[in-house]
This record gives C-alpha cells, structure tokens and sequence, in this order.
C-alpha cells in the first residue's frame, strides 16, 4: 500500500538533472508550462520537443516511469484528442461517416493539443522523479520568500508541508493498522454493494482522525519544547546551492521561449 | 552532586481553574547538578504535569521553579528551554524532520545557532547516541529505541544542561528500552548533563541516584532508591510494584537465604547468588 503512493515516487540518482538546484527546476517548470501554449506550428512543437526529449534522456530515468506518470491522464488526452477532431470544422474534409466528419484542421488541433498534455506531464514527471518532496518544498520556500512582504506565511506553508510529507507514512501504516483491526473485528472492506462500503469506511476514519489529531498537538508540544517559535531569528540545516548548471538550464529555458515566440504562426 | 540546579518551590497547579483537586499541590524539591532524578508514580499521580512545569510548557498557579537560577515566567520560557531539553514518550510524535541530520538539527535552528556549527554539532550529538551512520535516514525507516537516541541527539545538540526524560522509554520493546537507558546512562557519566527521568518502570527508576514518588499531586517519598524501596508496602498501596529483584531477595531473606542486602538490579542480585556459597 505504502509503494502505491505517488509522493513517493522519487528515483535516487546523480544525474545533472537529479543534482539541480530544485529553484532552478521549479522555476523551469514555470516557464515550460507558458511557453508550451507558445507553440502552434510544426517547427515550435518540434523544437519544445526536442528541448523536452534532451531533458529526459539527462534523467537516465527508463521510459516506463514517464509511462506510468502519463497512465493516470492518457483518457482524459485521448478524449480532448476526440473533442477537437469532432468539433473543429474547418480546412478540408478528410472522412465522413454518416453525422461523423473529420476535418484536417480538427485532426491537426487535437494532434497538437494532445502533445501539448504530454509534453507537460513529461516534465512534471521528470520534476517528481528527480527531486525529492523536500527538495520541492525547500525550493518553493526560497522562491517564495519575497512574498512574505504582502504578509504571505511561507515559512510556516513550507514547514506544514515537510511535516505533511514526513507523516505520510507514518499514517499510511496506522491506517494499515487500523484496517487489519476493523476487519479482524468483521468489517468487510471489499464487497458489497457501494453504499455498504462508504459505510465500512466509517470505522477506519474515525479512529484515524483521531489518532491524528492527538499526534498533532503532541507534535505541537514537542516542537514547542524544542524552542520552536516561527521563523523568526532562525537559521536553516538545509542549503540551495545554484550552480553552473542552473544557470545553463535556466539561460536555455529562455533562448528556448524566445526562439518558439519568434517562429510561433 | 551537590550543587542545586533547579528549585521547585510550593508548586500548585490545576488543568481546570474551577476544579477542587488541584494536579498539583504544593510540590517543593531540588535537583542537584549531574545527578540522575526519577520521578515515579501511577497514572494520574502528577508526574508528567511536573515534568510540563519543569520548561514551561505549563506555568504553576502558585509557587515557584527556578533554573540554573532563571525563574520561570512568560518572559523566561525560551531562555529555560535552551537550558532543559526534554525527550517525550512517544518516538513518532517528536519527530520533526525529514530525516534524522534534519530532525537533530531542528532544535538548533530554532535557536538560531550558524550553519557551520550546526553541521559539527549533529556530527558530535548522533555519534554520541551511535547514530552518526544513519543521517540521511527517514523516520519510517528507524526503530522505535532509535528514534527516541535521534531524539536524544536533537537534544543533546543544544547542548542543555539539563535533560528531562517524559516517559521516553514507555513505548519501547526491551531492546529499544536498554539503547535508551544505556544512552542516558553514558551521557550522565560522562558529565554532560543531569537527567531526570519521570517514568514508572521501577527498574529503570532503581537506577537512579535519588528518587521522588508522586501520589495524587503530592510528593509521596524522595531519597534514594535504596531509601525509597524501603517503604515496600506502603509503595504497593499507592499503586507501584517494587523491582523483581527486591522483591526475590526479599522473599529469600524471609527463607533463610544469608543475602548482604535488598538488591536493587538483577546483576547484583545474580552476582551475590552465584558467589553466595563459594569462600572467596
């Protein structure tokens, strides 16, 4: 149960994609995701994804994992694929069927409008796989720090958000706990009509809300006997470092968007 | 052993102002530099409220605690808490960070202690509770007695003066327990720091220099374990047992068996058993 989990789907490595600075990753995630809605030619869909090939092939990560990220998204893919086909009217006809017609201009859309969903969940995919959550979270920190002007709390989101990530297993195995409990005192999990089974859900809830509430204030108590006061005056373990490499990433993410802007239709 | 380090004086406290029974009555004692203090007592006895007074996470109604000569007030808690780290019963709920170098370094950016001494002082705390080779490791991955050494570590790394231990080994299985104690045990001999423990494993409380028995909110008995476990009965009547070895030499003493003593641990007990009848 505990492998199931998405967050956890980071793979170790030391590739130059794995040793980036997470700000300089997030922020080419940033980018990427503007300038995929750039693209709408030949040449700027060639060119996006070539940058997004050359990007996993530095993961070394096998196809299977970027696979099983799309998995998840392929229908929802597959049915824009479809709505653009049958919706879009325009250029010439290529088929009729009855009420059914495709037009060129309609397999054109959803052809790019499909790679557009991929080329996006290739990245993020390749962010996850390559950056651990904390990673993610130390970086989102940084980044966001300017924003603590207009009274945004980003120390304590940043700190909600590794406690959130450090206690993910350790729920996952209460709720495993818990589940062997309940069915060991009868309740049935996996059959029976639907209603029955949000019933049977009840028993595992509520005892691991519970649970998770006395966690948190005793978590509350520990940290405050630690001297834990907000982020005032405090310093940090954790270090961005921003290399070479960051910076070549970042210089290139931009040549990238001005070159699509200059050769977008 | 001499000098006091902290003073608790006349302490009062009650959860609920409106209630009768107070958590806490009129609690005063010492704790003395370097020492190893067991605070024991049953369920409800007032035990860990005592230790809650001891940092501030609680501040007495009446009377006073006094640290390393800071009296504790609202204005003095986070001055208090650098100087008493505390390590709590249940192994998970203490843990803040990512990983173990993240966990020990958390109370110390707390602090606001610089990075560079931070780095030396996890290197210098996890060696100490032999947790130096597990840094990158999550919490999901550690045992229970390791996580609670982690703990120590975090601690340790702020370098207090005092350490209070809230039932830290309660929810151990033997191992766990023995690393913990055995952890407590070195640090305490090697002068780092002066531990109290509240707990109400008697065994563990056997090991201790002096002993406090709570009841009701009230200390009960104070003296050292040899003193204390020579109220036998009146120990059972409030709910507590005496350690198995006690109550064996006891009940051999009763039979006739020539024993030197009452032994408090089992080692000793064994120890004169095995040489009882030899001549040298």
């Amino acid at each position: 149960m505990i492998d199931n989990i998405i967050i956890g789907k980071y793979v170790p490595g030391s590739t130059v994609i794995h040793r980036m600075d997470p700000r300089a990753k997030l922020l080419t995630i940033f980018l990427y995701v503007f300038i995929v809605f750039f693209a709408n030619n030949g040449i700027t869909y060639f060119l996006l994804g070539l940058f997004t090939f050359i990007i996993i092939l530095l993961t070394k990560l096998p196809f299977s994992f970027l696979w099983n990220g799309l998995k998840p998204v392929i229908w929802i893919v597959g049915f824009t694929f479809l709505l653009h086909i049958l919706v879009t009217k325009e250029g010439d006809m290529l088929f009729r069927f009855g009420f059914f017609s495709i037009y060129e201009e309609g397999l054109r859309q959803g052809f790019f409008i499909s790679l557009r969903f991929i080329f996006l969940i290739f990245m993020t995919t390749t962010l996850t796989l390559t950056t651990t959550p904390i990673e993610i979270t130390d970086g989102m920190e940084s980044l966001l720090k300017p924003f603590k002007k207009f009274k945004l709390p980003v120390h304590e989101l940043a700190l909600m958000m590794s406690i959130s990530l450090r206690f993910i297993p350790t729920l996952l195995e209460e709720t495993e706990k818990i589940l062997k409990a309940q069915m060991a005192r009868g309740v049935d999990f996996t059959s029976g009509p639907v209603k029955e089974r949000i019933k049977a859900i009840v028993p595992l809830l509520v005892p691991l809300f519970i649970s998770a509430f006395k966690r948190a204030e005793e978590l509350a108590t520990a940290m405050e006997a630690r001297g834990y006061r907000g982020s005032e005056g405090r310093t940090k373990i954790r270090q961005l470092k921003w290399g070479a490499i960051d910076s070549i990433m970042m210089a290139s993410i931009l040549l990238l968007s001005i070159i699509l802007l200059l050769l977008r239709a | 052993m001499e000098r006091s380090i902290i003073q608790v004086q006349h302490v009062t406290y009650r959860y609920n102002k409106e209630s009768e029974k107070p958590a806490l009555t009129d609690v005063s004692f010492d704790v003395y530099e370097g020492e190893w203090l067991a605070i024991v007592g049953h369920n409800g006895s007032g035990k860990s409220t005592l230790a809650r007074m001891l940092n501030g996470l609680l501040l007495p109604d009446e009377g006073t605690v006094t640290v390393s000569g800071i009296t504790l007030s609202e204005k003095t808690i986070w001055d208090i808490r650098k100087r008493i780290g505390m390590v709590f019963q249940n192994p998970d709920n203490q843990f803040v960070g990512a990983t173990v170098r993240d966990d020990v370094a958390f109370g110390m950016e707390n602090i606001g202690i610089p990075r560079e001494e931070m780095v030396k002082r996890i290197e210098w705390a996890t060696k100490i509770v032999k947790m130096n080779e597990f840094l990158e490791r999550e919490p999901h991955h550690l045992s229970g007695g390791q996580k609670q050494r982690v703990a120590i570590a975090g601690v340790l790394a702020v370098q207090p003066s005092i350490i209070v231990l809230d039932e830290a080994t309660s929810m151990l299985d033997p191992i766990g327990r023995r690393e913990v104690i055995e952890t407590i045990w070195s640090l305490k001999e090697k002068g780092l720091v002066t531990v109290i423990s509240i707990t109400h494993d008697l065994e563990e409380a056997a090991k201790a220099d002096r002993m406090i028995v709570m009841n009701g909110g009230k200390k009960f008995a104070e003296g050292t374990p040899k003193e204390v476990f020579r109220l036998e009965e009146e120990l059972v009547s409030i709910g507590l047992d005496l350690p198995f070895s006690y109550k064996l030499s006891k009940r051999l003493l009763e039979k006739g068996v020539p024993l030197a003593t009452r032994h408090l641990n089992v080692e000793s007990l064994v120890d004169e058993l095995w040489t009882l009848k030899s001549d040298n």
